[in-house]
């Protein structure tokens, strides 16, 4: 796993809606056995990448690149790599699952001797196997995204792109879609984009952070976690408690006062102080009430990144 | 890959109840013109024999069907076409041909296709009737296969009008009126001006029944064919172009 192959490059890519940047100067490579998160608030740009990796919209300016073809040059060798997922299934309502994807399987140029094969292992893949004869438009909005999943993959591309797939998923659905991507990820590039932060720890090995058409952030899930991980406690009282004691502690940097019983205790990254400061309570009785880790939420670390309040975005 | 195309064009065609509602009313419209058609020849036939070179049943049955139907298919038209591309933008199923490796031309010709094969349809059971009068009688072979023949090119020219007003909207309603318009327009455009100076000529050129009329008195010619020819050349063309806009969406 040296320098595995890069399948999606993008280039400088903007996209522009009038004066409206919703896109702009994104540059990135995916290779091959990676899953990549898109992460941003809605609004931020992540659909409109989606459709130019995908080729359903042409960039303003740049270029991007599926399986070392250019989107613009060469669309058809581009997309025979692709499978893509967008926001909204694209499912013939009138049509059966099973006719839906042989269709689907026949646009992606797959030989008629090996279609069904690849409908029926594209339906067990997304637990599909039990509605291949009911109309798209009857099932419930979990098994059309999944049917749309299914269509993405029957071609067995490179690339597979899914543009919030978890959306309407009930739990049980969204852990097997999980699962799905991982599998998928072992042996090709993908790409997700959602607004769901636990949807990127659970399934990507890398995030991009998208906010206003900008990309913000680009690393590893790891680098991610650890960003995110708590320098703070968030400690309540029953009476007033001594704030000098808690800043001796060893642990403790710095201790805030947001009111006379409640304290935001700042302590150095990797160590917890929470033992410390819960035997001190019982010692000198202050009435320990609760103690947290304040946990820097997506909202924060957009915050962060952009330099707004997150109230604000 | 074309081919897929169309053939879900067509399935989906008739997986809706429009195109038997089409096809039904069609029919019955056509069989009681035929009737009129047939009962005209039968009270009128004693006189013709008295007559040189007089018309037969080719010329006083079987060609004012294939004009009636000409009729009928510029009626039905805006509702057979309307769904072909709005629909699918519409319903967002556009993006399933978009992300496909599939090139507009080929979306474009597949649609068409497909839609020509609910056309053949129609033009097939209006022909039934003609051919039936052969259990008693004869045609003029020549006259009707002409005839059939600008049947046909007119209903291809039909059929790419109303795939690029398709592919103009996401609403079928608004293609369905817009195609309406269209062909009305060339159907009427001779009315005012016919046989006034060069004006008139252009207009009555303009005429899309005008190209027809000839096909049924059985004469093929080629300036007819190629009106017909460059009419649906140009609708289909523009209908790639403007699928190639969706593309560069500004708003």
């Amino acid at each position: 796993m040296s320098n595995p192959e890069v399948l999606v490059e993008t280039d400088a890519v903007s996209r522009f809606y009038g004066p409206n940047a919703a896109v702009s100067d994104m540059s990135f490579v995916i290779r091959r056995g990676e899953v990549l998160g898109f992460l941003g608030p809605n609004g931020a740009g992540k659909t409109t990448t989606m459709q130019m990796l995908s080729g359903n919209l042409a960039p303003s300016s740049g270029r991007v690149l599926i399986g070392g073809f250019d989107m613009r040059a060469s669309p058809e060798k581009a997309k025979a790599h692709l499978g893509y997922l967008p926001e909204y299934p694209p499912l013939y309502r009138e049509f059966t699952v099973d006719e839906y994807l042989d269709y689907a399987a026949a646009l992606r140029r797959v030989p008629r001797k090996n279609r069904r094969a690849s409908r029926e292992r594209a339906k067990a893949r997304c637990g599909l196997s039990t509605v291949g004869g009911r109309l798209t438009a009857n099932l419930s909005k979990g098994f059309q995204q999944r049917v749309g999943l299914a269509q993405a993959i029957i071609h067995e591309p490179d690339v597979v792109i899914l543009d919030e797939p978890t959306v309407g998923l009930d739990p049980n659905q969204i852990r097997e879609i999980r699962a799905l991507i991982r599998e998928l990820g072992q042996d090709r590039a993908v790409i997700l984009s959602t607004h769901i932060l636990p949807e990127v720890q659970a399934s990507c090995d890398r995030v991009q952070i998208i906010h206003k058409g900008k990309l913000v952030l680009n690393e590893g899930i790891d680098a991610l976690m650890s960003r995110m991980e708590s320098q703070v406690l968030v400690a309540a009282f029953r009476k007033a408690p001594e704030v000098a004691a808690i800043e001796a502690l060893p642990l403790v940097r710095s201790v805030m006062v947001e009111d006379e019983r409640r304290l935001r205790i700042f302590h150095e990254p990797g160590a917890d102080p929470t033992d410390d400061i819960a035997r001190l309570a019982l010692e000198r009785g202050w009435g320990l009430k609760e103690i947290n880790p304040e946990h820097s939420s997506l909202e924060s670390i957009f915050a962060e990144l952009t330099g707004e309040s997150a109230e604000a975005s | 890959m074309i081919r897929a195309i169309a053939w879900r064009e067509w399935r989906a065609l008739f997986l809706s109840p429009l195109a038997f509602v089409i096809l039904g009313v069609a029919q019955v419209i056509l069989a009681r013109l035929f009737l009129g058609h047939v009962n005209l020849f039968l009270m009128i036939q004693g006189r013709l024999t008295t007559l040189p070179n007089a018309p037969g049943l080719t010329s006083l049955v079987a060609a004012p069907l294939l004009g009636n139907t000409g009729v009928l298919l510029l009626l039905i038209t805006p509702l057979a076409t309307m769904r072909l591309i709005a629909d699918e933008r519409h319903n967002k199923t556009l993006t399933l041909l978009y992300s496909s490796p599939v090139s507009l031309t080929e979306i474009v010709l597949g649609k068409y296709l497909g839609i020509l094969g609910f056309y053949a349809i129609i033009i097939l059971m209006s022909l039934a009737m003609p051919l039936s009068l052969l259990v008693g009688g004869r045609l003029d072979w020549g006259t009707f296969a002409c005839g059939v023949v600008g049947l046909v090119l007119l209903a291809s020219s039909l059929a790419a009008i109303g795939l690029f007003m398709s592919t103009l909207t996401r609403y079928p309603a608004v293609a369905a009126m817009g195609t309406f318009g269209v062909v009305f327009f060339l159907w009427i455009v001779d009315y005012a001006g016919h046989g006034r100076g060069a004006g008139g000529a252009v207009v009555g050129y303009l005429s899309i029944v005008n190209h027809y009329e000839p096909f049924l008195r059985g004469l093929f010619d080629t300036s007819n064919v190629a009106y017909y020819a460059v009419l649906t050349a140009t609708c289909l063309l523009f209908s790639v172009r403007r699928l190639e806009t969706d593309r560069l969406a500004t708003r």
